[in-house]
């Protein structure tokens, strides 16, 4: 015999379940945002601390000051022309592998450098572009003299390309996966050539796959500080590194929680525009 | 067309592990300085293993990944089931809570929770920074992949079963335990493996919520790399790369077996 559980019974079961995974998220997520949104219109103290009064000063600070203007623009750029040689190198990537005998092992090769630890990955670069590193060492062995490569901007672009290009290859190739090649056979049918039969047929299936590709890759590549750090050294600032600096060293924690609702916002539009064009389940892709 | 499509694959995976393979290639190289192979040598290996403080910064980074790996998958896996099982209010605002940790840059991860710990501090004197606020802070961002890992096995599974065990009188629980549990189990142990990988590389927000005595191996690496290159790291990172090769490995071969 089947019982309909009672309302309370139902709101119990509701709250076991839901409830301490709710609550973590809400003390843990969503108290702390609400706290840097604070913090981003308060003062600064003479030891840095946090004081009123309040006010948008550290926003208007932020986007009247052509530095800090400069750095937004300057992590856009770097972020988003890192997510397009990214997309260069891997969109045929995945199309490979996904055509292999050896799909499994040339997946591996993709996922071994994806759960390499991050910081072993951008320091592997420090040894590939320092005074004496590898790059160098090719160099100097034509006769030519060393190069100052590091820090600059180039391994900055490097080492992100590098970081990310597995975080775009791994959605992509699902997507790819999932192609269906009739469409193809009919293009040809139709009498397309294969360049065209391409873009009419296949392209356009790749599409959701390329936006959540495009997403996974530039959110990170815009909102680093580790790679600017380590490999640019104070030449290349972006976003990361200034909220990082004013909870460093310029104890400014004001105005680096204003920096970093900016970062927040930007990532937040960049999704919302997604949503909209991809519904909500295109927010499950992500994962 | 093809071959084009080869020469470049096999280019981009030289890209992904030149890097790599270099780094391995110095860590048994007797200089310490430059890339000119002089003569092989284990000393650096040697010289790692004798710094006890790899060792403490190795149990921190575990202890660290463990726990919250443990407390992530338990709140991660309840909460998917009772957002798939129940419609309730304000479930639309805690699915969208649920994507922030995945999308938002660690660093503001990082900054916001540092920005808790210290009003709550100044509130109540606690809690330090410590192992036990970096626990705190990975699995803020683990429940939400966890979650949604969880959460894609259950919306593939059929209702049918629970509403079998439910006609034979079974007690919710029972039916989540004998039932639900067993068949969303891949998705557990994947939310799960993908929770402890990614606290065992987070650097970021570690970096803003850890405090003194509460070195993690990535941050031991940050600060030795800031400090210049050493053979010791690459013998670290060598032996880190060799670790995840050969969980991955065992990894694929277990599911393999599975399917």
């Amino acid at each position: 015999m089947r019982e309909a559980a009672t309302p309370w019974e139902r709101l119990r079961q509701m709250l076991l379940t839901v409830g301490p995974g709710a609550l973590w998220l809400g003390l843990f997520v969503l108290i702390p945002t609400l706290i840097m949104l604070v913090a981003s219109l308060m003062s600064r103290g003479s030891l840095g601390q946090l004081v009123p009064p309040l006010g948008l000063h550290n926003y208007l600070r932020f986007f009247s000051d052509p530095l800090f203007v400069e750095i937004i623009g300057r992590s856009l750029w770097i972020g988003f022309w890192s997510t397009v040689f990214i997309m260069l190198l891997g969109y045929p990537l995945a199309f490979y592998i996904a055509q292999s005998r050896h799909k499994e092992v040339l997946l591996l090769l993709v996922v071994i450098p994806f759960f390499t630890n991050f910081l072993i990955r951008v320091y592997a670069w420090i040894v590939v572009f320092q005074k004496e590193g590898l790059l160098n060492g090719l160099i100097t062995a034509f006769g030519l003299p060393p190069a100052e490569l590091l820090p600059s901007t180039l391994a900055v672009y490097v080492a992100t390309v590098y970081t990310y290009l597995p975080f775009f290859v791994l959605p992509l190739y699902a997507a790819v996966e999932r192609i269906d090649w009739s469409q193809l056979e009919a293009a040809y049918d139709l009498g397309a050539r294969p360049i065209r039969a391409f873009w009419e047929a296949i392209f356009p299936q790749t599409v959701p796959g390329l936006f959540a590709g495009f997403l996974l890759v530039f959110i990170p590549a815009v909102g680093t500080f580790v790679i600017a750090d380590l490999l640019g050294g104070g030449k290349v600032t972006l976003i990361g590194n200034l909220i990082q600096l004013q909870f460093g060293s310029a104890q400014n924690w004001a105005f680096g929680s204003a920096a970093s609702m900016v970062l927040m916002a930007m990532v937040l539009l960049g999704l919302w525009l997604y949503a909209r064009t991809q519904g909500e389940r295109g927010l499950d892709k992500l994962v | 067309m093809k071959r084009l499509l080869s020469i470049h694959a096999w280019l981009v995976f030289a890209f992904l592990y030149l890097p790599i393979v270099v780094i391995v290639a110095l860590s048994f190289n007797k200089s310490r300085f430059g890339v000119r192979f002089t003569g092989l040598t284990f000393d650096w290996y040697i010289r790692l293993f004798s710094n006890e403080r790899i060792l403490e910064y190795l149990t921190n980074t575990l202890i660290v990944a463990v726990v919250s790996t443990i407390v992530s998958t338990i709140l991660g896996t309840l909460l998917a089931v009772g957002l798939v099982r129940y419609q309730f209010r304000l479930q639309s605002a805690l699915r969208y809570l649920l994507y922030v940790p995945v999308v938002v840059p660690d660093v503001v991860m990082g900054i916001s929770l540092l920005l808790l710990f210290d009003v709550v501090r100044d509130a109540i004197g606690w809690p330090r920074l410590s192992l036990f606020t970096i626990i705190l802070a990975h699995i803020s961002f683990q429940i939400a992949y966890v979650t949604l890992v969880v959460r894609a096995r259950l919306m593939l599974l059929d209702p049918t079963l629970e509403e079998a065990a439910k006609d034979l009188g079974a007690t919710p629980w029972l039916t989540f335990r004998e039932v639900t549990l067993p068949l969303i189990m891949p998705g557990v142990v994947s939310g799960a493996l993908l929770a402890f990988s990614l606290s065992l590389d987070d650097f970021v927000v570690t970096f803003f919520t850890a405090g003194p005595g509460s070195t993690t191996l990535p941050l031991y690496i940050y600060s030795s790399v800031k400090l210049g290159v050493s053979p010791e790291i690459h013998a670290l990172s060598t032996l880190m790369v060799g670790i995840t090769i050969l969980v991955l490995l065992l990894g694929t071969l277990f599911w393999r077996k599975r399917a």
